[in-house]
């Protein structure tokens, strides 16, 4: 139904609602649309239709919405009505001098109607019979009985049958019980025979001649569906995307280069002051590449200090003290952060004279973990970085205020937390106003010394930094539960093509 | 993160006061701890295994508490309780003592040069006059287990062996043989087996068959004998039945062995650190070994300056002392200036500079306690070139009537070369070495196949359908491709560079995707646009 009026071609049932107000007009009581159908000889649906043009123009009608049971022949129950039960057409087929069991089976009514042509004892089987089992008539005549009284019913007279034959033939397929949804209709206060037509369409011509002036409109129906336009859809995951990005570029953060899925342990991990025991470099959390397997390539004299302030410590710390290992550091990985990305920015910028910078970069990062509803073996990482001299804890906190607060987050608390390369390690919690409690929103902390100085940034310069993922507040934002609704071939296109706009402060 | 459970009525009679759930839940928040669950061993049986086999069992409340990955020292109820007692003023932190046994010699592990081949260190202690009750040995037991999964790394860089000393006689000695010469009865077994019966009695073993693969293909296995030749322990496999703990078990000999002497140090320092309270002389082990400084404390020296300026406070010497002092950190004002003196004690083995120090005094502080300020960098936005000309070219495309789909990055070896007609070695994907299904075996070397797969699992979608992708492909080197049908595709060139190609998709590749309407794609590289 679209949310116009009825238009100029269904309108030529005038004729179907003038008939529908003569039929009104006589009897005083109401009358059933059914009925009208009937006598009128038209389809139920099109006296429903005029009905509810006719209830859309006023008190012209008044009509109440009825149900009522009766009972229809299914497909096989009409047939039986034309042909006869398959039983009698069994009995039917069997010639006097007998018919090979074997030809019967044939037939399309075969199987079922031997069994219940045996049951009604009309037909026997001879199985010695010499040429193979063949069937031959018990009795002289039979009486179809089911035919019989699915053809009373066919002609409306239910009535005649008891229950529990309607509901033995029910059993059997052959029949179903159907509810019907009629109108019961009465005059309106505003009754009348002639209905004056409505104009649906503000026409061209109409505004040119001035004719509209003299004509009545047709009111919309707000009620309807209306019409998709049709036109193509951005993913909702990249419209929070977008959403994320601009409000970066808004608070001055210029975007990193994150076009390289493919990273090696060493800018992953090792950069980071990441040990290489670490659980997170286990085959069972990233993904290795077999194809290139290894990465060649690395600043040598930077290598040479990460490798001394892992094994040896050095710039301040004790390090991890362990057998520190070039082949672990070369092997090529699915990039399991973005903050592999920004460990080669912050080593790209020591080698500069020191300017202070904002970064941030929204893309996919991969974690070969166990799957579930909310996790998949990737997904995308947002992340922001400052570096100034002398940036404190405070000011995280504060720049992380800022950020929440155009996503429309303001009650921020933070978490003392632990991550290889940051310390302090905050989490950050926001109050739920639906939930009523305090949930994790994102991550962060300052980077370790033991991370930028190996790099050779200044001494006095510090390093904040935060990450979240944009799958959890997208499927916050837009009401779904299970992570493969949204992203990968799965997902149905409808979701896509009904995900509204995204505003992330309101 | 590690979780620790603890009987919830024992920590609070440990902490010497009861606390509302949600008063404990904020305590822990402000520690850095997370109260995780709240649950009873009924509750979690009832869970994982239905209702009739919980039964009988306990509805004594847990409390699950989540613990960062690098305090080990949180991960029992004495650690636990001490962190909290000295965070909450209750409790000055104990100092961890190392004495030498009243009369006799310390005992000596003698470590034979064999072990270099499998597991080179080894170190050992004993607790003495231990009082056990039922209680303090589930916790001893399931603080062994909770640093084997963690800091051992599953008892691959570390294994403990805990011992009852009466039982046996030192020197010991930790050496490697072949399996065959390795013979012992083991933990709860009735009768001998040689190392090789061992490693296939434990094959179907739920627990150990886990730790096989630590030493399964070596030469030789190592093993600790006491001077009898009475087995001790075939680390990281299985401790001999002969010296096990009990209840009644009065002096402890416990060995770490490992290939990390680091982490071998740390562990041994958790074990005693967290267990001597139950000494007759309290914090007070034996350690049995001079190779290393055990229970080492040391010192730091930094000014409250460094403190004040990290963490965005403006604090006085001594109450920054205070402050670390509540978290396990000893510290006072040494009056030189604005000078701080840190001892870290043997159970802080988490703290390697100065920034951890700092981390622990903003703790302390309370994070929420903090002024939340601006800070004054100035800097001008830009955006990546290729992701400004993504968004651009997104926009025009839906505007175009497509819809964006959003695929996977990793897929099967299958979708990028025998469906689209091409052999693998042609495509010159990155290949995964350990991907756990078939659908992270490659990254993509085309955004297709993800199209058609999105396609395919629409196919109830009115048509026609109009997709777009635009994402980064992984290539070892540029290719040319037979995917689409002949006759019917044309090469994109820009500027006399081929960018890519579009066409009628061949039907072969519409069948291989089960689909059956005809499909035509565009594929180009934007980055020569930039």
């Amino acid at each position: 139904e679209t949310i116009f009026p009825l238009n100029g071609s269904s309108m030529a049932d005038t004729g179907v609602v003038e008939a529908l107000l003569r039929r009104v007009e006589k009897v005083d009581d109401g009358v059933d649309s059914l009925e009208v159908a009937t006598s009128l000889e038209l389809d139920h649906q099109v006296i429903v239709g005029a009905v509810k043009s006719l209830q859309a123009v006023g008190d012209v009608i008044s009509a109440e919405l009825r149900s009522s049971k009766h009972w229809e022949l299914t497909d096989e129950g009409r047939e039986i009505a034309e042909h006869g039960s398959h039983e009698a057409r069994v009995f039917g087929s069997i010639p006097v001098e007998g018919l090979p069991q074997s030809e019967l089976m044939k037939l399309s009514f075969g199987k079922i109607g031997f069994s219940k042509a045996m049951s009604n004892k009309w037909i026997r089987l001879d199985k010695a019979h010499e040429g193979g089992p063949r069937i031959f008539r018990t009795v002289e005549s039979i009486e179809d009985q089911v035919r019989e009284k699915l053809l009373l019913l066919q002609k409306g007279n239910a009535s005649q049958l008891e229950e529990k034959e309607k509901n033995e033939l029910k059993k059997r397929k052959l029949l179903s019980e159907v509810t019907v949804k009629t109108y019961w209709i009465m005059k309106g206060n505003s009754f009348s025979t002639t209905v004056t037509k409505q104009e649906t369409e503000l026409t061209a011509e109409m505004i040119t001649n001035g004719s509209w002036k003299e004509k009545k409109f047709k009111p919309y129906n707000f009620e309807a569906m209306g019409v998709a336009p049709d036109c193509g859809h951005l993913h909702p995951l990249m419209k929070v995307r977008t959403q994320f990005r601009q409000i970066f570029l808004e608070m001055g953060f210029t975007e990193m280069p994150t076009n390289n899925f493919i990273e090696s342990s060493f800018w992953n991990f090792d950069s980071l002051f990441q040990p290489q025991q670490h659980p997170a470099r286990d085959q069972h959390d990233t993904f290795f590449l077999s194809d290139p397997a290894l990465a060649h390539d690395f600043p040598q004299d930077y290598l040479e200090r990460v490798k001394k302030v892992h094994s040896e410590g050095g710039f301040g710390s004790q390090g991890y003290k362990y057998d520190w290992k070039i082949e672990e550091a070369k092997k090529n990985i699915l990039r399991t952060h973005t903050t592999a990305v920004s460990a080669r920015m912050l080593y790209k910028l020591a080698q500069q004279k020191f300017t202070p910078v904002k970064y941030f970069s929204i893309d996919r990062v991969f974690r070969n973990e166990t799957l579930d509803a909310t996790h998949l073996a990737e997904f995308h990482q947002i992340e922001g970085v400052v570096a100034d001299y002398g940036l404190t804890l405070g000011d995280l906190m504060g720049v992380l205020h800022q950020f929440f607060t155009k996503l429309g987050i303001t009650k921020l608390r933070f978490k003392p937390a632990y991550n290889p390369y940051t310390e302090p390690s905050m989490e950050v919690f926001s109050y739920h106003e639906g939930l009523k409690k305090w949930v994790e929103v994102g991550n962060s902390g300052i980077f370790r010394p033991e991370m930028l100085l190996p790099m050779g940034l200044p001494e006095d310069v510090s390093v904040i930094a935060w990450g979240l993922s944009l799958e959890r507040p997208t499927m916050i934002k837009y009401g779904i539960n299970n992570i493969r609704e949204l992203v990968g071939h799965k997902v149905n296109l409808q979701m896509v093509y009904d995900s509204p706009i995204c505003r992330l402060d309101s | 993160m590690p979780t620790v459970g603890v009987k919830r009525d024992l920590l609070f009679k440990a902490l010497g006061r009861t606390y509302t759930d949600e008063e404990f839940d904020e305590l822990c928040f402000e520690f850095g701890l997370e109260l995780d669950e709240i649950t009873s061993e009924k509750e979690i049986i009832s869970r994982e295994q239905g209702d009739s086999k919980a039964s009988g069992a306990s509805d004594i409340i847990l409390y699950k508490i989540d613990v960062p990955a690098n305090r080990y020292d949180l991960l029992c109820l004495e650690g636990l309780v001490r962190g909290l007692q000295v965070f909450k003023n209750k409790l000055e932190a104990p100092r961890y003592r190392r004495v030498s046994p009243v009369n006799g010699e310390p005992q000596k592990l003698i470590i034979t040069k064999e072990t270099a081949a499998v597991r080179p260190f080894a170190v050992a202690a004993v607790l003495r006059n231990i009082t056990f009750t039922q209680e303090r040995y589930d916790s001893f037991i399931e603080l062994q287990e909770k640093l084997h999964q963690n800091i051992c790394r599953k008892r691959s860089l570390v294994a403990i062996g805990t011992h009852d000393l009466d039982t046996i006689s030192g020197p010991f000695t930790y050496t490697a043989k072949a399996p065959g010469d390795i013979c012992f009865r083991p933990l709860n077994q009735t009768k001998e087996y040689t190392a090789t019966q061992l490693m296939s009695l434990y094959k179907t073993d739920s627990h150990l068959r886990h730790y096989l693969h630590i030493i399964e293909d070596k030469p030789v296995y190592p093993v600790i004998y006491d001077s009898n030749g009475i087995v001790l322990s075939m680390p990281p496999i299985i401790n001999g039945d002969h010296s096990k703990i009990t209840l009644k078990t009065k002096n402890v000999f416990i060995e770490c062995t490992a290939t990390d002497v680091t982490k071998a140090k740390i562990v041994l320092d958790m074990m005693v650190t967290m267990f001597s309270e139950y000494c007759s002389q309290p914090f007070t082990p034996f350690k049995v070994l001079l190779v290393f400084q055990e229970l080492a404390y040391r010192t730091e020296r930094l000014s409250s300056e460094f403190i004040n300026c990290k963490v965005g406070i403006n604090e006085s010497t001594e109450k920054i002392a205070q402050l670390l002092t509540r978290m396990c950190l000893r510290s006072r004002a040494t009056g030189v200036g604005d000078e701080i003196e840190v001892e870290i004690p043997p159970t802080r083995s988490d703290v390697i500079h100065a920034c951890d120090i700092m981390e622990d005094a903003a703790v302390a502080y309370g994070f929420n306690n903090i002024t939340r300020t601006t800070p004054r960098t100035y800097t001008v936005a830009h955006q990546f070139p290729l992701n400004k000309l993504t968004e651009l070219l997104r926009q025009d495309l839906a505007a175009a009537g497509f819809t964006e789909a959003l695929n996977f990055a990793l897929c099967s070896q299958e979708d990028i070369a025998d469906k689209l007609g091409k052999k693998i070695s042609e495509t010159k994907a990155a290949h995964i070495s350990n991907p756990k299904t078939a659908e992270f075996q490659v990254a993509r070397t085309t955004l297709l196949p993800g199209l058609l797969k999105t396609i395919a699992a629409n196919r109830k979608m009115p048509l026609p359908l109009k997709l777009f992708e635009i994402s980064d492909v992984v290539l070892q080197d540029e290719t040319k491709d037979p995917t689409f049908f002949p006759g019917r595709c044309a090469e994109i060139f820009v500027q006399g560079k081929s960018v890519g190609r579009l066409g009628v998709l061949h039907p072969d590749v519409i069948n291989r995707f089960e689909l059956t309407m005809p499909c035509s794609a565009l594929e180009m590289d934007v980055e020569p646009f930039l």
